[in-house]
């Protein structure tokens, strides 16, 4: 044993020694996953040797696994040696010069979701300072967040500016031998975000990705790591509800949360990634693995609004460390066209007194297919954990399917669990009513899929839940009728 | 030229024949009460009106204003004064009335070329048509129909009644269910509405409604026909000999007026 890990360190310091001096002036690495692709991305990065090796330990374990087959999707198979998996951040020469460049579809969309002009022009991949100071946003809230003792910057920044967190807390919750698409992840992340909240500090902000525009240059494979340190209070948005423009189809993200004593994070996510054309063609793979711990009377809620991607596989889970730690989950996932969804939680009650909330909302559509796919576990030193679970589905049409799997497993006689489940068809009746009332077809439609999320969307931040109501109006377009 | 004029409508459900030949005239400022027997479809009349897909017409013709109410859709005829209260009232989870209703009424502006009511304006008319049919206003924030009680869902439709200001206004059994105080009430509300403009269609079992809201013109349907029209005495004539006295060769199967 000791052997073998002194030759490994050996040959890590022999491969990191000869890493440093690959080629960096490319700006892409070719297509194709190697130990060089690896190296080639840390040293674009300049990354401190730590890092190097422990991406080098997720693409070993990462060449010895079988991609997964159990979920509910069907997807032709991925070449992974096809995939480009380093292009430095796209140069403003070559991004559309102004709006008048940018795909008029993409644009209806934006106008439709009330994103103002120069959001707009952003996320289209507009040069972004042509439009829109987001760096000079960005710094603004940095300085006002650095006082309180706050980080919040790229993920990049932090390994360097904070090594010394990124160590402790990297891998802690999604280790890299967790799963397939997270140990692709650690190998080859490119960025993502970084969040760290002293004791006893609440942000005074919601932490949004939103601020940082430039967030389209992070690239298919995002990681990021949220610590609330004992006391914090964070509440972090990602996404935005504008499509975004990406020519990756695979996406697999990892995002980790810390959430020591006492202390609260609220992750909100509104993924909206492009869905695919009518006929299933294009569209994002989605891979996304969440999770996050809570320590003593911590408390994690993830609250998600997916309604892009032609495949979504994502499961933001929450291990209940810490007795009385408090996990939630409120999702509203929306499937037209023809886009698959997996997607779920799982609550890991381990201390005493843990409560646990997951709140499903399954929206098929046009040839949409939907599963829940949530997972409750109850350790046997779990006494008195509690879990509500309520999955509803609707279904929109005739075309479309929805399916559940709920898995419970109790150790601990004195859990207390609730399950509530329901399929329903959005009612004739329901529609001829609005419609009775002077309402038309696809806005009674949307009305009654947003009354059937409300229970959701009233976890989201206010501005938020006002967007994705009109998300969802846009993404069940021609769902009727 | 009269508000609403029903031709020999025949309407079915799959192979089921429901309505066979459906002759009414109603003009503006009338009101007709439709009475007759459970199943003999009255319901039917009334969602066909106002555009219910589950029924097909197969024979005869409707006019509103002159306009072929069959050809425009559901939401169409509602923008255009067409109402109905039903006589089972959907539950919308999640949607507050008063959000489904300010989307009624502005839907029917825009139709209009009206610009919207604003939210200072739309609180200011709904408060004064809940007080006019003693509406609970807490309702109003609570999800459409969603637990309420049998009576409040009827007076939670005469109330958008009310709210939309129809010209047509369809009431299809809106009494059933209803204490008798509510009952008042909801008459009140009712004949508040009457006017030379408007016309309405109430669809009862009961006489005693008719004491509150008085009909202009009675008929009675059986089998999917009118069977025998009159004035407001038939119903009392009804009430006192029921309906197999219209079949003992009393019909008068043309509609007056
Ligand atoms: N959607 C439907 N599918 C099948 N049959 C139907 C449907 N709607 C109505 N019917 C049938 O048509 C007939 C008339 O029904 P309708 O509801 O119009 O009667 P009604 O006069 O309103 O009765 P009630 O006084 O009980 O309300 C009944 O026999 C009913 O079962
Ligand atoms: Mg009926």
């Amino acid at each position: 044993m000791a052997d073998a890990s002194k030759t490994l360190e050996q040959w890590e310091n022999q491969e990191y020694k000869y890493g440093f001096v690959t080629d960096i002036q490319a700006d892409s690495a070719p297509p194709g996953l190697n130990e060089d692709t690896v190296r080639f991305i840390s040293a674009k990065k300049k990354e401190p040797p730590f890092m190097l090796e422990w991406r080098l330990r997720a693409f070993r374990h990462w060449k010895t696994m079988t991609e997964p087959t159990w979920a509910n999707i069907n997807y032709p198979p991925i070449n992974y040696q096809d995939i480009i998996y380093y292009s430095s951040p796209i140069k403003d020469e070559d991004r559309p010069k102004s709006l008048d460049d940018v795909d008029p579809k993409l644009l209806e969309t934006y106008e439709k979701l009330g994103i103002p002009l120069h959001e707009r022009a952003a996320l289209a991949g507009v040069a972004v300072d042509a439009v829109f100071d987001s760096v000079s946003v960005a710094t603004t809230y940095k300085d006002k967040l650095g006082e309180m003792g706050i980080i919040f910057c790229p993920f990049s920044e932090a390994v360097h500016e904070h090594p010394e967190l990124i160590q402790k807390y990297l891998g802690s919750i999604v280790p890299y031998t967790d799963n397939f698409f997270a140990t692709l992840n650690s190998a080859v992340f490119s960025d993502g975000s970084f969040v760290y909240i002293p004791k006893g500090v609440r942000c005074p902000m919601e932490l949004s990705t939103y601020f940082r525009i430039n967030a389209q240059s992070t690239g298919q494979f995002e990681r990021t790591l949220i610590i609330a340190d004992e006391g914090a209070h964070v509440s972090y948005l990602e996404g935005c509800t504008a499509p975004m423009r990406d020519e990756n189809q695979l996406h697999a993200a990892v995002v980790e949360l810390v959430a020591h004593k006492d202390a609260t994070i609220k992750y909100s996510t509104i993924q909206n990634w492009y869905p695919g054309d009518e006929n299933g063609v294009g569209g994002i793979y989605n891979f996304v693995t969440k999770r996050g711990k809570c320590h003593e009377n911590a408390r994690i809620s993830w609250t998600q609004v997916e309604t892009g991607s032609s495949i979504t596989w994502k499961y933001p889970s929450v291990i209940l460390q810490g007795d009385n730690s408090v996990g939630e989950f409120y999702s509203v996932a929306l499937t037209n066209r023809c886009q698959q969804a997996d997607t779920g939680t799982k609550m890991i009650h381990i201390g005493k007194n843990t409560k646990s909330t997951i709140i499903s909302k399954g929206i098929s559509a046009g040839r949409g297919q939907n599963t829940y796919r949530g997972g409750v576990r109850i350790n046997k030193g779990a006494a008195n954990a509690r879990n509500y679970t309520q999955c509803d589905s609707m279904l929109i049409g005739e075309d479309c399917g929805a399916h559940t799997f709920p898995y419970i497993e109790v150790k601990n006689s004195t859990a207390h669990m609730e399950h509530e489940a329901s399929t329903s068809k959005i009612g004739e009746d329901q529609l001829f009513y609005c419609n009775q009332r002077g309402i038309n077809l696809e806005d009674a439609v949307s009305m009654i899929v947003n009354g059937f999320c409300k229970e959701v969307f009233r976890e989201l931040p206010m501005e938020f839940a006002v967007e994705a109501q009109k998300l969802l109006e846009v993404s069940l377009e021609g769902s009727v009728g | 030229m009269a508000m609403l004029e029903i031709r020999n409508l025949h309407a079915r459900v799959e192979d089921t024949e429901i309505l066979r030949g459906i002759n009414l005239t109603v003009n503006a400022g009338e009101v007709h009460s439709i009475m007759g027997p459970n199943g003999s479809g009255k319901s039917t009349l009334a969602q066909v009106l106002a555009g219910k897909d589950t029924y097909e017409v197969t024979e005869g013709e409707v006019l509103y204003n002159g306009k072929d109410l069959l050809d425009m859709e559901p939401n169409e005829r509602a923008c255009e004064g067409v109402f109905l209260a039903f006589q089972y009232p959907v539950e919308i989870p999640g949607v507050s009335t008063n959000y489904f209703l300010k989307a009624a009424v502005n839907a029917k502006r825009k139709h209009h070329g009206q610009e919207e009511l604003d939210a200072v304006d739309f609180l200011e008319l709904v408060k004064e048509k809940a007080a006019l049919v003693e509406l609970d206003s807490k309702l109003l924030s609570r999800s459409v129909n969603e637990g309420f009680s049998g009576g409040e869902k009827k007076r939670n439709e005469i109330f958008q009644m009310c709210v939309l200001d129809p010209t047509l206004a369809i009431l299809d059994e809106t009494d059933s269910g209803l204490d008798i105080d509510a009952l008042k009430t909801v008459a009140h509300g009712v004949n508040c509405m009457r006017s030379p403009e408007r016309a309405m269609v109430v669809v009862t079992h009961y006489q005693r409604l008719l004491d509150y809201i008085v009909p202009d013109f009675v008929h009675v349907l059986r089998e999917g026909r009118i069977v025998k029209s009159g004035g407001k005495e038939l119903a009392l004539e009804l009430e006192a000999k029921g309906y197999a006295w219209v079949e003992e060769g009393n019909a008068t199967p043309v509609a007056t007026s």
